[in-house]
């Protein structure tokens, strides 16, 4: 199976979408809450193609547009400190209080970009009269690589690698978004590699709690526009289930070794979300038995109070109560190269895909 | 004494200091490597005789790592610069060539890439005329940077400038996209991933003359999509038209590696660097036989028209995805980093 090319056909993908046409017969409001769906979604222009009263909203999805700013800050004190900072690439450019990583860089901080935080362990071998950390970002898709990384160190006794957690989950993020009275959301595609790890269990009680349709969905333009239509055909029907559009990926039950590693590392903690403030319950923190391995308890960074851009209307769009282009300060105070809040900051924040793929298409 | 036999493993601070060491650097390497009536006068500089316009372009190489799949630094240094002056509508003749070294660079390196030098400028027809070596302390440079400055008399047909370009012109690439970019992304420190991909840095010269002979001013322009990409190249021009430009995403060549490459570590091709392509703009009328005769020359088997001008949408490209959708092209900002998921 050519994974590339099959999901990306157009004979296909144009029948779901008539299909959708046809079986949409009132305005629906589809939360799509992965970064990497907005992406597909935008670049691929399935939102042009999509009829007028089926509405696309953004979810909060992007680990990099929810990292808070102070977490960004506290990097950049470790990397002027001399430390060798690992991180993802897409979380270097984005602007802290003051600077970007990037910017600490170019006046003379170690930072590596890497794809495997096993790689920041190496580093921290091969670098033994040096701290290294590693800027753990991301939700249920990047967790299990950071709690195998802290396993690593730990078996390997490297003692001068940690981590700087700042990992979210998804299901009580929905669970605030549901709970905001300006909240309009019909129906939500979950994020498909979130499910791929953590399996389809934790949603059932989302789906009869708020009698909403989650349909699991995958990243190619097929998998998004069968997701949409088996959102719709729910909601036209005044049903409402737990439906799994990427059953290719994910399992009922998950990566179990995955959920292992992590449960053994982390333990669900509260957790800020930039531009939405803090969810009880909303991601992870390392246990007691691994603070060794915790940035900020080792260096004892704890305290770092960073205001937001007070212009800024993230936490509406994050929340999918404005789009970004309902925004004054959208592509003109706030573009990427100047991103006034998270959402402008990573291509699959919701603002910065509509700037680079769609903004004159759908504001003219 | 040997080019390989200097009394150095590796280049030292004493090999630009402009005394016996450098001389034999110059003497048993590079003199002896190139080999011409211009260097051979060991002057200062070498005087050329010209008629008609010429074209003159310049580039600095900084690419780490030195040596990658498909090439080194040597290679795209000659190479790079040779296109530019080809994209003038030129045929290069003469190069200069400089080099900043760091110390402790080792000398097999230094003479594998001037031996690499030497082939692309022989295979590209040009002649290496003058240059220079510097040696600055280890921790000053990035193992070697080099510059070549490229002259060439402008082919007596071309008639090349971004105010030809109107609506309807179309847009053909010479072939595939992204290869020198992931090449060498897939050689970076922490980025490691076992590829095939080789880049795709050649010399472009004799396909553009060719080009030129057959069908001079009807050719608008030419453009090597190098850093930034194709994206940045065509929202350059539309943004100097002030036209629009329409692209089909499926007419864009992309090897299946390439792509998936790209997939995994969360990059658009259209941003990733190029060295052995070029964008033509020609009039509508002679697209279909500039493909045809490009599809026949050895440097672009895979050209393609990707796409058009229109006086819709003035200033955007809008590309036309494979599912029938529509985005914005935009031009990179900054350097493209992956993303996390």
């Amino acid at each position: 199976m050519k994974y590339l090319s099959e999901y990306r056909n157009l004979e296909a993908t144009k029948k779901y979408l008539d299909l959708i046409a046809k079986t949409a017969t009132k305005t629906w409001n589809i939360m799509e809450i992965c970064g990497g769906q907005t992406h597909g979604l935008v670049k691929n222009g399935i939102i042009n193609l999509l009829p007028e009263n089926v509405r696309m909203i953004h979810g909060p999805g992007c680990p990099v547009c929810v990292t808070p700013l102070n977490l960004i800050d506290k990097a950049i004190e470790l990397l002027e400190n001399g430390v060798i900072v690992c991180s993802f690439g897409d979380m270097v450019r984005v602007p802290g209080s003051k600077k970007s990583l990037l910017e600490a860089k170019a006046n003379g901080g170690d930072l590596r970009i890497l794809y495997s935080p096993l790689e920041a362990v190496n580093i921290a071998k091969q670098n033994p009269d040096k701290e290294v950390v590693f800027f753990a970002v991301g939700f249920e898709t990047t967790a299990p690589a950071n709690a195998l990384s802290v396993l690593h160190a730990k078996k390997e006794n490297v003692s001068n690698y940690s981590i700087l957690v700042s990992h979210v989950l998804v299901p009580p993020a929905m669970e605030g978004i549901l709970d905001d009275e300006l909240c309009t959301i019909d129906a939500f595609l979950g994020a498909g590699h979130v499910c791929a790890i953590m399996g389809t269990e934790e949603y059932y009680p989302l789906v009869d709690k708020y009698k909403i349709p989650i349909v699991i969905t995958g990243f190619e333009p097929l998998d998004l526009v069968q997701g949409i239509y088996m959102a719709i055909v729910q909601l036209e029907k005044g049903e409402y289930k737990l439906e799994n559009q990427y059953s290719r990926v994910v399992k009922e039950e998950g990566n179990v070794a995955a959920k292992k590693m992590m449960e053994s590392v982390f333990e669900i903690a509260d957790r800020e979300w930039r531009g939405i403030g803090t969810i009880p319950e909303s991601g992870y923190r390392l246990k007691k038995e691994f603070l060794a391995y915790d940035a900020e308890t080792k260096f004892g960074i704890s305290s770092i109070a960073t205001p937001e851009n007070s212009t800024c209307i993230a936490g509406q769009i994050l929340k999918g109560i404005k789009k970004p282009h309902q925004c004054t300060q959208f592509g003109k105070a706030c573009t990427p190269a100047n991103p006034l809040g998270a959402p402008m900051v990573s291509s699959e924040g919701a603002c910065a895909a509509y700037y680079h793929f769609s903004n004159n298409l759908i504001t003219s | 004494m040997s080019r390989n036999d200097l009394g150095f493993d590796t280049i030292n601070l004493g090999h630009g200091s402009g005394g016996l060491m450098t001389r034999d650097l110059l003497d048993h390497i590079i003199f002896e490597t190139f080999n011409n009536p211009y260097l051979n006068q060991k002057h200062d500089g070498s005087i050329i005789t010209v008629d008609g316009e010429l074209a003159i372009s310049t580039d600095s190489f900084v690419v780490s790592p030195i040596f990658f799949k498909g090439g080194n630094i040597g290679e795209l240094a000659v190479n790079g610069t040779v296109n530019d002056v080809a994209m003038c509508g030129a045929d290069p003749k003469f190069l200069s060539l400089a080099f900043v070294v760091e110390e402790g660079l080792p000398m097999e390196d230094f003479v594998k890439i001037v031996d690499s030098i030497k082939k692309a400028a022989d295979t590209a027809g040009v002649q290496i005329i003058t240059g220079d070596t510097k040696v600055v302390e280890r921790g000053k440079g990035d193992k070697i940077f080099i510059n070549t400055t490229g002259f060439g008399k402008v082919h007596p047909k071309a008639n090349i400038s971004s105010n030809k370009i109107k609506s309807g012109d179309k847009i053909i690439i010479s072939g595939p996209v992204a290869q020198h970019g992931m090449a060498i992304m897939s050689q970076r420190d922490g980025l490691e991933f076992e590829s095939t991909i080789e880049s795709d840095t050649t010399n472009l010269n004799f396909l553009v003359k060719d080009l030129l002979d057959v069908f001079g001013a009807k050719i608008h322009l030419f453009r090597d999509p190098t850093r930034g990409g194709v994206a940045s190249v065509l929202s350059e021009l539309a943004d100097d038209t002030n036209l629009g430009i329409k692209l089909q995403e499926t007419e864009i060549p992309l090897d299946d590696q390439v792509a998936a490459a790209c997939e995994i570590l969360g990059l658009d091709p259209l941003f990733v660097a190029n060295e052995g392509i070029f964008i033509t703009v020609v009039g509508a009328e002679i697209a279909d036989e500039v493909v045809k005769l490009m599809k026949k020359h050895e440097k672009s088997p895979r050209a393609s028209c990707i796409g058009e001008f229109t006086s819709e949408h003035p200033k955007k490209v809008v590309m036309h995805s494979v599912i029938g959708g529509k985005r914005m092209v935009t031009p990179l900002l900054g350097e493209q980093l992956p993303r996390i998921c």
